[in-house]
């Protein structure tokens, strides 16, 4: 559609007198303003190795998987999290839990993060059921080798004591037991809002999904 | 043989001078740089390099270490004699032209071989500036053209018209001190005023010469706002595109060598040399007096450069129609116009004190014009509120 034309408004070309026709007065100024940011001896810049910077509440940076109040490791080996993961970047793989673990079915035998596949946008932590995995604030990890910033489970626990008591993190979920999921004793019927027959669904194979680990395909 | 031992004498003096000149304009440049990046941080509210050595000062030599040590690409399909000509002629005319800029007081020699100029006594001194300091756009002219890039070609285009066009009012306008002077011997031009003390200084008979010559000279060094040959925005860099390692940095060091050198000139043709009242004047007699006089001159000097370096940030670059409207309507009728005005107060013996009046007129002359004109120009196009009526 068309703007209105009293939408619209129309600026006409200002006038040129003789001081803007000899450009020195606009000359000089300009010379005050930017002199006058030399001498006012103030600079926006932060020193950043000294000086760290004020992140905003809700920044994005690398993961924790967080323990229990026994200190063993929360997640519970459900894959969601690598389901949701639109980098794949993370690769679980689930055991069985050990026998002393009477309220656990699986936990991660391996859990390797790729950070430099990661793409920080906190679906994983909106996934997890059990709030096992957390983005925190940290953002200046570094390492020499791409394999170094593959990080497994011992070292996502270990930045989960790290940052276990900084007020900061965690930045969105909350501590409970197991998480939310864990605590419910009645589930909630779920089913679809319409019925959707079995001609009209997309998927047209009846096999639960695979999750796949990352490598080449085993199946070919 | 007496004759034989003052030749030899001669010659190793003057390659003394030479080697402490140029050596000392390289290190020069390479902290002016440093000044120019503390300075438009400083202009932009940041801090400038602070991390190499204390507040920074080792900088300079790590640009220089990383100019010598980065990789040096030549590209395919390029002339590759040019290639590698055109930055060394950038930098050899730019240097070549210090040869005859006095940077001291000349003639007040402490010790025999300190002359405080290279080459003294070159009578046609302006003359011999200009001539080799225009020849330093064939550096830029041949690198846009043996890089085999439409941007560079581009660049080198824009470089050279404007440089031909910035050489007549930079001329013409010297022309005037020439006339005054009666010489163009830039020594004797720097005695002459300053025996004649500060209102001497040629800025006062000739203001608006002296504002054609800075904004010539800057255009002429292709320094902002008259940049256009290495405009990013549509020349990804211009002339030195495709050029790195220290070949670009000998673009770079041509650059300053040649504003180091107009400022020189700005301040040795219009204001006063080493003179200045009550502290270096040609009866200061005390001892070490020619170091006061260099350290004036240079402070001078310093002062014109800190000036380029804030027109830099304040003024934004010209847009190519209006550098050579600038150059053609308005620099060379006004230098004219300056060199007519000497000349008929030479001629009839005027009092030369109607100079700096006609330098005012002229100067009001052209506001006038530029005025009207801009203004019968806006009249003419069409309002906005009828270019709303006819759209409907």
């Amino acid at each position: 559609m068309i703007n209105q034309s009293t939408d619209v408004t129309w600026v006409e070309e200002p006038e040129i007198g003789f001081w803007e026709a000899t450009f020195l007065p606009a000359i000089i100024s300009g010379i005050k303003t930017t002199l006058g940011h030399v001498g006012n001896g103030k600079t926006v810049t932060q020193q950043y190795p000294e000086v760290k910077p004020n992140l905003p509440l809700h920044y994005r940076g690398i993961h924790r998987l967080n323990r229990d109040e026994q200190g063993r490791v929360k997640c519970v080996a459900c894959m969601l999290c690598a389901t949701a993961c639109p980098a794949n970047c993370i690769h679980i793989e689930a055991a069985a839990a050990p026998p002393e673990w009477p309220d656990r079915d699986k936990f991660p035998a391996t859990f390797v993060l790729d950070e430099l596949r990661c793409i920080y946008c906190g679906m994983c932590e909106e996934a997890c059921p059990v709030d096992a995995i957390e983005l925190t604030h940290i953002y200046d990890m570094t390492g020499e080798t791409r394999e170094s910033l593959n990080l497994n489970r011992e070292r996502l626990l270990e930045i989960y004591d790290q940052t276990k008591d900084n007020p900061r993190d965690p930045i969105r979920t909350r501590r409970g037991k197991l998480g939310p999921a864990a605590e419910f004793v009645d589930l909630p019927a779920v089913g679809p809002a319409t019925a959707v027959g079995v001609a009209e669904r997309s998927a047209k194979t009846s096999s639960p999904g695979v999750i796949r680990p990352m490598g080449p395909d085993p199946n070919k | 043989m007496p004759e034989i031992s003052q030749n030899l004498f001669e010659i190793i003096v003057t390659f003394l001078t030479i080697t402490l000149v140029v050596n000392a304009i390289l290190g020069i440049c390479s902290y002016l740089i440093m000044l120019e990046r503390k300075l438009s941080a400083w202009m932009q509210d940041r801090v400038g390099p602070n991390r190499t050595g204390p507040w920074g000062l080792l900088q300079p030599i790590a640009d220089g270490a990383k100019f010598l040590l980065k990789e040096e690409v030549i590209p395919d399909h390029c002339n590759k004699v040019l290639f590698v000509i055109a930055p060394t002629i950038s930098v050899f005319t730019t240097l070549l032209a210090f040869a005859i800029v006095p940077y001291g007081p000349v003639g007040e020699m402490p010790i025999e071989w300190l002359r405080f100029i290279i080459a003294p006594n070159v009578d046609i001194g302006m003359v011999f500036i200009f001539a080799v300091t225009s020849l330093a756009v064939y550096g830029i002219i041949l690198g846009g053209w043996a890089s085999n890039n439409k941007y560079s070609a581009l660049g080198s285009l824009r470089a050279s018209a404007q440089v031909v066009s910035y050489e007549i009012p930079l001329g013409l306008s010297v022309v005037g001190i020439a006339l005054l002077a009666g010489t163009l011997n830039l020594e004797k031009i720097m005695a002459q005023q300053a025996t004649a003390g500060f209102w001497g200084w040629n800025f006062w008979l000739q203001p608006l010469a002296c504002l054609i010559f800075f904004t010539s000279a800057l255009a002429e060094s292709n320094r902002l706002p008259f940049d256009l040959s290495e405009c990013e925005q549509e020349l990804v860099g211009g002339f030195h595109t495709e050029y790195s390692a220290l070949k670009f940095g000998l673009f770079f060091l041509g650059e300053y060598t040649h504003v180091i050198t107009s400022a020189f000139l700005l301040v040795i043709l219009f204001f006063g040399g080493w003179q200045l009242p009550w502290i270096a004047t040609p009866e200061s007699s005390f001892a070490l007096a020619w170091l006061v006089k260099m350290l004036v001159l240079m402070t001078k000097v310093l002062l014109v450069i800190v000036v380029v370096m804030l027109l830099r940030w304040t003024i934004p670059r010209f847009r190519f129609d209006q550098l050579m409207g600038l150059a053609w309507k308005v620099l060379i009728p006004l230098s004219i116009a300056n060199m007519v005005a000497v000349m008929f107060v030479r001629q009839f013996n005027w009092n030369p004190w109607w100079l700096p009046a006609i330098s005012l007129a002229l100067f009001i002359a052209a506001g006038v014009i530029g005025a009207t004109t801009t203004r019968s120009e806006i009249s003419r196009r069409p309002l906005a509120t009828a270019k709303l009526a006819s759209a409907h």
